[in-house]
């Protein structure tokens, strides 16, 4: 009894101390970013493109790295929807039956889910030059997309799977057939959880700094059109932070935080159109 | 007697393990027809055979013939949604779909193109009334179906299914999960519904079974030990096994 209730409270302090570890260093890292990044914020940062070279410019803002990273993480989440939410689908009311394909299946996505983006970036660049595409908006946001597949359907597919048997026999013992059950039924019980795993690739997306890096190139400009190399947030900070000169480097600190601020959002804009269908799910 | 179902040499096999054993019975039409036995004796999966739901399974493989209307439905080129629709289904808990109580009913509906939206509104209250359910939803209709509770879910999904137009009810322990004024309201539900369906229903409780069955299938590990008229069954037990199982021996 005795060793039942020492061992009780050393797993409890365990967890209290790992708890404590996380929450303290998210909290350190925000801190941060908001201590070293706030003096540098300013009207200019997000209204206006860097002046002078966003190497030494000590003017102007990263309007072309948030406009780019938008473009960029808008584009390639609405290409990964595409063929992500067909797949997950399938892999759920198609091919329910057949187990051990479907877990091969799942072994596959987690090996791809686990691969660098470095080296998706590579892949990304073998591609443009095989299509004879310079480095744009387009070469990044089909890297990115292909960066962001296997990520988007092991998270819908983990959500879809928490949908009852019992749900999918009564949809089609009412006659409904398996494409009807899959966009009628699963997805409407699956509202709030899909739109989650989205937004979890999304900021995949936005916060890479690999895939995009041998893709999209850098520019001081806006793109105006998909063929034209664009800047993204998180290479503004890598390229910022190595600048020799102590204003730009804080000013990296700025684009952290105007990137943690997005992502934040995001994450508050979802919250809220997935309680919106929060209420017609049914609770097992 | 009119046969609605006939199960001709029906095995089924999950893997290597036999869970139907040369199931042969009739299922009249018109009846109420109860399958009996105790838990894990292959009642439920029996059931699921009739409509099919057993494709959905893994290493399920059915042998034999179930014939509905001069129809072997595990041979036929007939499309399986048809066949389903024929049938409606009450689980052992009620599963209403993830919409509004209104859609819930229209869905079924709506799938295979029924009327136009007044004609749908019609046969939707039509349709909450003859499970005793309109007085108490017809002020939310739009809400979800989610907020209703177990019992008024489990009357949804009766009146879900009744909305295709079935020719046949099956319920696997429909009473399950539900109260006894609930439990109550579905039995007597069945009794009325039987003038135009045909009803099978799976149940463990023999009290439930000798309320409301006028014909019994009572299976004992995969096997059917002994079939036909309710009042013959209980009061004139032919097999060993029904005899033992009547008095509670197992259960």
């Amino acid at each position: 009894m005795k060793i039942k209730k020492t061992e009780e409270i050393i797993f409890k302090a365990l967890m209290y101390i790992s708890v404590a570890f996380i929450t303290s260093s998210l909290f350190l890292i925000v801190l941060s970013i908001f201590y070293k990044g706030l003096p540098s914020m300013s009207w200019e940062m997000i209204s206006q493109t860097p002046k002078g070279g966003f190497y030494f410019g000590k003017e102007g803002g990263i309007l072309n790295a948030i406009i780019g990273s938008l473009y960029l993480s808008i584009g390639a989440t609405i290409i990964a929807m595409l063929f992500g939410i067909p797949i997950a689908l399938f892999i759920n009311v198609y091919l329910k039956k057949y187990n051990r394909f479907v877990n091969g299946i799942r072994f596959f996505l987690d090996i791809l889910w686990g691969i660098p983006s470095i080296v998706y970036g590579a892949f990304g660049f073998t591609i443009m030059i095989m299509l004879g595409i310079k480095t744009s908006l387009l070469a990044g946001i089909i890297t990115v997309s292909i960066f962001i597949l296997p990520i988007m359907v092991r998270a819908l597919d983990e959500v879809l799977k928490t949908v009852p048997n019992g749900l999918f026999e009564a949809s089609l013992s009412l006659g409904s057939t398996r494409t009807e059950t899959a966009f009628k039924v699963f997805i409407r019980q699956t509202v709030p959880g899909l739109a989650t795993a989205i937004l979890l690739s999304f900021g995949r997306a936005i916060g890479d700094a690999a895939s995009v890096l041998f893709t999209t190139g850098y520019t001081d400009h806006i793109p105006t059109s998909i063929m034209q190399p664009t800047a993204t947030l998180p290479l503004a900070i890598f390229f910022q932070l190595g600048s020799p000169i102590e204003e730009v480097r804080c000013r990296a600190y700025s684009s952290a935080l105007i990137l943690t601020i997005i992502i934040l959002l995001i994450s508050v804009i979802s919250r809220y159109i997935s309680s919106k269908y929060n209420k017609h799910r049914i609770k097992f | 007697m009119n046969s609605k179902i006939d199960i001709i040499n029906l095995n089924l096999f999950i893997g290597k393990q036999q869970i139907l054993k040369n199931i042969n019975v009739q299922i009249p039409e018109n009846k109420i027809t109860v399958i009996l036995g105790p838990s894990g004796c292959g009642k439920t999966t029996l059931l699921k055979s009739l409509n099919r739901l057993t494709d959905l399974y893994e290493d399920v493989k059915v042998q034999g013939k179930i014939i509905i209307d001069n129809e072997d439905i595990l041979n036929t080129k007939q499309d399986v949604t048809t066949i389903r629709k024929k049938m409606g289904l009450l689980a052992q808990r009620p599963y209403p779909l993830p919409m509004s109580i209104f859609k819930n009913i229209a869905y079924g509906l709506k799938i295979s193109n029924r009327g136009n939206k007044k004609a749908l509104s019609q046969r939707v209250e039509h349709n909450l009334k003859q499970v005793n359910l309109w007085d108490e939803v017809k002020a939310r209709l739009h809400s979800p179906a989610s907020r209703l509770s177990i019992g008024q879910q489990q009357r949804l999904c009766l009146a879900r299914g009744l909305a295709v137009d079935p020719e046949i009810i099956l319920a696997d322990e429909p009473t399950s999960a539900l109260d006894p004024i609930s439990s109550q309201a579905i039995e007597q539900k069945f009794i009325e519904l039987k003038q135009q369906y045909t009803v099978v229903m799976v149940t463990h409780i023999l009290r439930q079974a000798r309320r409301i069955a006028d014909y019994v299938i009572f299976m004992y590990l995969g096997e059917v030990v002994e079939f036909g008229d309710a009042e013959d069954f209980f009061n004139n037990p032919k097999e060993e096994r029904t005899k033992a199982y009547l008095k509670g021996s197992f259960n």
